[in-house]
């Protein structure tokens, strides 16, 4: 089994400084500070390692560094352990038990797109225990000299600071973040301006997700080819797959990317009292659902799941089994994004309220066809509409279950009940 | 005035916030101000404190009324001494969270956003996931998580709390 991010997962002492630099730990760091490597090699070596963004949309890391503005000024580097995609439990795993991997990773960042500051902004349901591990592992790493001033003798200096919000799912979008950091409410920009020109504070500014930070010491300690060929088949590098649903046992794995589906269902010793699969939402509850039958052999990675029509998202792999009734899933994927809308564009904030409305509309036995129909054009005139990526969030789940689902649909319209008993 | 309204300890901790970020960016330390003083005062904010904060702050009162009303952890009302949020999202609800809810509820005598007559314990209106979605059915309790629940094992947790 290959281990990147959940190196020390297993360990005794999970998140202490020890354990990390144990198993060679900061050993990037430091020799990126005694050779005084070039920014431009660091950001060269990410980008032909092909790490691909966790968070969501996987887009190439290294090339995102790349765009970073050139200009002397000030920069920052925001890390996004927001962690709140419904389906996503993994980086709250990296965050209690390798933090270290998080803060050597935003260093690098740092040091890379010319950060004097690093911040990691942590969902504020991570008061109790991430908050705690955060703040501590960031304080070791003071004692040790790997963040603060003329790191180790070399002359750098990079502050990391821990940061909390205080719950909303849209803090998540990485403008809405920034807006978050600066004080204000969590309300997407519009880009352009993208963050690498101007971000927080107006600063040229590259945001990342933890899983993604997490594996930059791992790929500069052990090189490009190494990342690379941990993948399966065709596809490159690892991720973090957050298995849950109807399974046995539910669990975070890490596995190359482009690992069957099948075998993803195998580790978690398949569905749960041995029921037969019915559907999976691949990437977090954002992403179409496609039926059991079709992901099976897929190999979940970033282009086989868009021919089947769904994405890999932020890895967050929810099954669901024969007993499942969709219409009361969507339902439930429909309240979240009506009570997560910023509200800041019309499509978006009516739409999403007209989705949920219908659906417990459906639910209660007093829907009709006519509702089916809403339900696609709502849908429609909320896609490609709005400011950030949640309409969208929102009109894709409905999309999909109508077109996978479409029988158990006209039947609660019909019957006035679910097909489920 | 405001000193009475925002006790030292409070005060230091809002210092030490205000120095993770420029010196000129006042409202940065918003958020993480509020979470603290709301800690302080049982659970809940009003307007004397969002306006001492403003003040402390030197930042406008709606500034902090803003960030006070946007985020779902920010109360404006007394609730409850021990917070209960239950995640009823996907893979919570394939779990049987509904049922972890009502369960909830009937043990308490209350419904969802209601706290109970003894003022102990406040069940959250939840929306979100809770992060936690391979240990479903899951609750934080006062921001801890309880994964894998069971009606017993919620009887142990609730029952095992103090009143104080
Ligand atoms: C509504 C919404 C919510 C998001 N939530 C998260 C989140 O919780 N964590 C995260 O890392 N990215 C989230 N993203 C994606 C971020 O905007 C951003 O793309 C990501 O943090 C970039 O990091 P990466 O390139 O390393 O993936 C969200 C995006 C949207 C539109
Ligand atoms: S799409 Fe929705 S969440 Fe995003 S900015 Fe517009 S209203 Fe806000
Ligand atoms: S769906 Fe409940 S913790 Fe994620």
């Amino acid at each position: 089994m290959i281990k990147v991010c959940t190196q020390t997962f297993d360990c005794k002492d999970p998140s202490s400084i020890e354990t990390y630099i144990k198993l060679g730990g900061y050993s990037a760091w430091r020799e990126i500070l005694n050779q005084q490597t070039p920014k431009s090699q660091i950001i060269e070596t990410i980008k032909d390692s092909q790490l691909k963004g966790k968070g969501g949309a996987g887009f190439l890391t290294g090339l995102k560094w790349s765009f970073i503005s050139p200009t002397k000024s000030q920069k920052y580097l925001v890390c996004n352990s927001d962690e709140s995609e419904p389906g996503t439990c993994k980086d709250r795993d990296i965050l209690r038990y390798n933090p270290h991997s998080v803060i050597e990773g935003m260093l690098i960042a740092c040091y890379a797109i010319g950060a004097s500051v690093g911040y990691n902004y942590l969902r504020g349901e991570f008061i109790g225990d991430q908050w705690k591990v955060t703040n501590n592992a960031i304080k070791e790493a003071y004692e040790h000299n790997f963040i603060g001033d003329n790191i180790l003798g070399s002359n750098v200096s990079i502050n990391i600071i821990p940061l909390i919000g205080a719950g909303a799912y849209i803090v998540g979008e990485e403008t809405a973040m920034l807006e978050s950091i600066e004080g204000k409410r969590g309300m997407p920009r519009i880009k352009p301006p993208f963050p690498a020109v101007q971000g927080l504070y107006g600063k040229p500014t590259i945001i990342n997700n933890t899983e993604t930070i997490a594996s930059v010491p791992y790929i500069i300690k052990n090189g490009i080819d190494w990342y690379k060929n941990l993948g399966a088949g065709d596809a490159h590098g690892v991720k973090m797959f957050c298995m849950s649903g109807h399974l046995n046992k539910p669990k975070v794995i890490e596995a190359p990317l482009g690992t069957p589906f099948s075998k993803l269902l195998d580790e978690c010793n398949g569905i749960l009292n041995d029921k037969k699969l019915k559907a999976v939402i691949p990437g977090g509850s954002s992403v179409p659902v496609v039926k059991g039958e079709v992901i099976m052999d897929t190999p979940m990675d970033y282009e086989p799941l868009m021919k089947i029509g769904t994405m890999l998202g932020s890895g967050g792999v929810i099954v669901m089994d024969e007993t499942t009734c969709m219409v009361s899933v969507l339902e439930r994927i429909s309240r979240f994004y009506y009570a997560e809308s910023c509200g800041q564009c019309t499509p978006c904030r009516e739409g999403t309220g007209w989705l949920y409305k219908t659906l417990v509309k459906i639910r209660a036995g007093q829907g009709d066809q006519s509702d089916l129909d809403l339900l696609n054009r709502v849908a429609n005139q909320i896609e490609g509409h709005c400011i950030c990526a949640l309409g969208d969030a929102a009109a894709m789940p409905v999309k999909s279950f109508l077109t996978n689902f479409w029988n158990e649909f006209e039947y609660y319209v019909e019957k006035k009940q679910s097909m489920i008993i | 005035m405001i000193h009475d309204i925002l006790s030292e300890n409070v005060r230091k901790e809002i210092d030490s916030i205000r120095s993770k970020f420029p010196h000129d960016k006042n409202k940065s330390s918003i958020i993480e101000s509020l979470l603290i003083i709301q800690h302080e005062n049982n659970g809940y904010l009003n307007e004397e404190l969002i306006g001492a904060l403003a003040q402390y702050l030197n930042v406008q009162k709606i500034d902090v009324y803003e960030v006070a009303t946007f985020y779902s952890m920010f109360n404006l009302k007394p609730i409850g001494k021990n917070t209960i949020s239950v995640c009823t999202n996907v893979s919570c609800m394939l779990r049987n969270s509904d049922q972890i809810v009502e369960y909830i509820e009937k043990k308490l005598k209350i419904k969802i956003g209601e706290s109970t007559k003894d003022n102990k314990f406040y069940l959250k209106d939840e929306m979100e996931c809770l992060a936690a979605c391979n240990g479903a059915p899951m609750m934080q309790v006062n921001h801890v998580n309880y994964e894998n629940l069971t009606f017993e094992k919620i009887d142990k947790i609730l029952d095992g709390i103090k009143d104080d």
